[in-house]
């Protein structure tokens, strides 16, 4: 197995390791900026962990203690314990409960009631009390809210046509109504209306275009036209090809090896580009990446909801094996 | 940076429990909780510039070495959203001049200007002081805008500003301006096309069409592989397919590009979808799309579109599944 050297495969085990070990060195800038993200962190590295069948590495119980302690009085969770509530952190406390089948801990009446509260008149989302709006939070909110099954709680309708407000003439999706179209606000925008049944709204050949337009030679996608690629990329740009049922349209051979080729095959870790400094963050979309284009090996993950697939199905389908036994 | 005075504290940083002022405050510390998941190690001065700022944000002190030790937790890590919001608490309970608070956002977005922390505080603050504002934040935009032309939350402010506060009345010159700097910028093209479905001052689309399609198809002519202003061409005629077709512009524009057979993609795509809603094309265009066609591929005879589909999978050939589909699409349509 020493001949890994030559790209071509995936260095599971040693992502394995370095997600386990993330070690932060004291002084780099690194562990600073984790630190009120660290919920989200959380979520990553965990994710990756279970797309690689390792999630029973992890000690559950303090895991779940921790998170549970990161929820403030109105329902919403901070990136760590004391912090302000995010719907961001919201999210990642719901989907690492989903991952360890602990979603019944929650109080979720609560959540949901947090997370429908920062809908706006107009459908969309604010991210906090503090208002900030954006196409993201739409998405959080909306993915969030079905996980826990209530999206009953919020207007549906004004959710949706607010996204829809935000799309462009290349077929994409910004931020706010007239921003630039961007692979991570389409991903929000198609996941959001995926989950809410209203792909319909989505010009699919034209947004499918410019999505696989996002391929560049070397294989890699970026997010805009003219901008390098970039391995987060990889599940935005794709993800959202898989929802519009576009995929088929871009070179899967070219961007696997696209991924493979920003591991470190010695510390374990993906980096945004070949030969730079690997974060959890891309390590855990170059794997997810990877689970989208099938790569051998790793658990299937759910485009719209970015947990696995067999995680997603015991939400909305059920746990038919734990009743029968 | 040495010259704005809420960096002069951090020249030489002295831990808060040596510093006479804060001789009252008992540090919290952070509750990393069990679990062993991401585990983190802070450095010291963070460590303890938060642990003093915890102290202060539990006990709801809203003062001002309470807002200078906000300023230091930025500096130290703007992402923290918590640190901002006590800071807006701060600033509403002192009700200090938010114009020095224009200068300290400048600040931090000089260290590090992709966060949205920053960005969501620089409106909020824009939003309390209303049109007097409207200026600095369109030349703050444009500081930003001329490090990173594509910064995407300093053009999301931008347009917020624009649409909220007004000043449209440079932004189309300011737009000639970046795209005569870099035609590819796609955000100096977004924001061509905000401007001119937005602005007040132009009368809309249909009423800038006619100066538009002249502007973009010499931009189209003079790099073909320009991904952006093909997309704008085409959204001038939003809703509108029959001027499309019908405008003798877009046409000779494909045409003038396939003849100089030099980067043509677009070109190309693009007369594929003239013909796909209709476009009649003259001989002229058969004998040029033959041109580009290699002689041993199968000879279309009389169907144009198969041909310029077979000639886009061979000149693109990461996308060539799609430009297949295209393909099969026209079969279908037979
Ligand atoms: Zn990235």
């Amino acid at each position: 197995m020493e001949i890994f050297g030559d790209m071509g495969e995936l260095a599971a085990e040693k992502h394995v390791e370095y997600i386990l070990s993330v070690e932060k060195k004291k002084d780099s800038f690194e562990s600073v900026v984790m630190e009120h993200l660290r919920m989200n962190g959380a979520y990553w590295g965990l994710t990756t962990l279970d797309l690689l069948g390792k999630l029973h590495a992890v000690d559950v119980d303090q895991i779940v203690s921790w998170i549970i302690k990161c929820q403030h009085d109105s329902g919403g969770f901070g990136g760590n314990i004391g912090h302000d509530p995010h719907v961001l952190y919201t999210l990642s406390a719901v989907q690492v409960l989903a991952l360890f089948d602990k979603l019944d801990v929650l109080d979720i009446e609560k959540v949901s009631t947090y997370v429908a509260g920062l809908q706006n008149e107009d459908g969309s989302f604010s991210g906090d009390m503090w208002g900030e709006i954006d196409t993201r939070f739409s998405y959080i909110a909306i993915c969030c809210l079905s996980l826990l099954h209530r999206l009953d709680k919020i207007n549906v309708e004004n959710a949706v046509s607010y996204i829809v407000s935000c799309k462009n003439l290349d077929g994409g999706f910004g931020c706010m109504p007239g921003g630039e179209s961007h692979a991570g606000q389409i991903f929000c925008c198609v996941g959001a209306l995926a989950i809410t049944g209203a792909l319909h709204h989505i010009d699919k050949d034209l947004l499918g275009w410019w999505l696989c337009e996002r391929q560049v030679k070397s294989g890699g996608l970026n997010g805009r036209p003219e901008k390098l690629p970039d391995v987060c990329y990889s599940w935005w740009v794709l993800s959202s090809l898989i929802m519009i049922d576009r995929v088929h349209w871009i070179n899967k051979e070219k961007l696997v090896k696209y991924i493979l080729d920003c591991q470190d095959l010695d510390n374990g870790g993906i980096s945004d580009r070949p030969d730079d400094a690997v974060d959890v963050y891309h390590t855990y979309f170059g794997v997810a990446g990877l689970s989208l284009l099938e790569y051998t090996g790793l658990k299937a993950i759910d485009p719209a909801y970015a947990l696995p697939v067999d995680v997603v199905n015991r939400i909305f389908i059920g746990r038919q094996s734990k009743k029968e036994s | 940076m040495a010259s704005s005075s809420s960096d002069e504290e951090f020249r030489q940083w002295i831990p808060f429990r040596q510093r006479p002022e804060w001789s009252d405050v008992k540090p919290l510390p952070q509750d990393d909780g069990p679990s062993p998941v991401v585990p983190i190690a802070y450095k010291d001065s963070f460590v303890e510039t938060m642990d003093y700022f915890r102290a202060l944000y539990h006990g709801d002190e809203r003062s001002f070495r309470a807002l200078s030790l906000t300023s230091e937790a930025i500096q130290l890590n703007p992402g923290n959203y918590t640190v901002w919001h006590f800071r807006r608490l701060i600033l509403e309970a002192l009700e200090v001049d938010l114009q020095n608070e224009l200068d300290f956002t400048e600040a931090v977005a000089r260290g590090n200007s992709k966060n949205y922390q920053l960005w969501h505080h620089r409106r909020w603050i824009a939003e309390k002081l209303g049109t007097i504002a409207t200026s600095k934040e369109l030349e703050f935009t444009r500081k930003i805008l001329s490090l990173d032309a594509k910064h995407y939350h300093a053009w999301s402010h931008r347009q917020w500003v624009l649409q909220t506060l007004g000043g449209w009345d440079d932004e189309l010159s300011y737009c000639d301006e970046l795209l005569e700097e870099d035609i590819f910028n796609n955000s100096a093209w977004n924001q061509r096309y905000f401007v001119i479905t937005n602005s007040p001052l132009h009368g809309g689309l249909k009423a800038m069409r006619t100066s538009e399609v002249s502007y973009t198809v010499k931009a189209v002519i003079a790099y073909p592989e320009n991904e952006s202003s093909w997309r704008y061409l085409r959204g001038l005629y939003k809703d509108d397919n029959h001027s499309w077709v019908n405008d003798a512009q877009v046409s000779s524009a494909c045409l003038k590009v396939l003849s100089a057979k030099n980067n043509y993609v677009f070109a190309l795509s693009t007369l594929l979808d003239l013909i796909c809603h209709g476009f009649q094309p003259n001989q002229e265009f058969r004998d040029i799309v033959d041109a580009l066609g290699t002689p041993d591929s199968d000879r279309q005879g009389s169907d144009l579109a198969k041909s310029i589909c077979s000639v886009l999978e061979r000149v693109d050939p990461i996308r060539a599944n799609y430009w297949r589909w295209r393909r099969s699409k026209l079969s279908q349509a037979v």
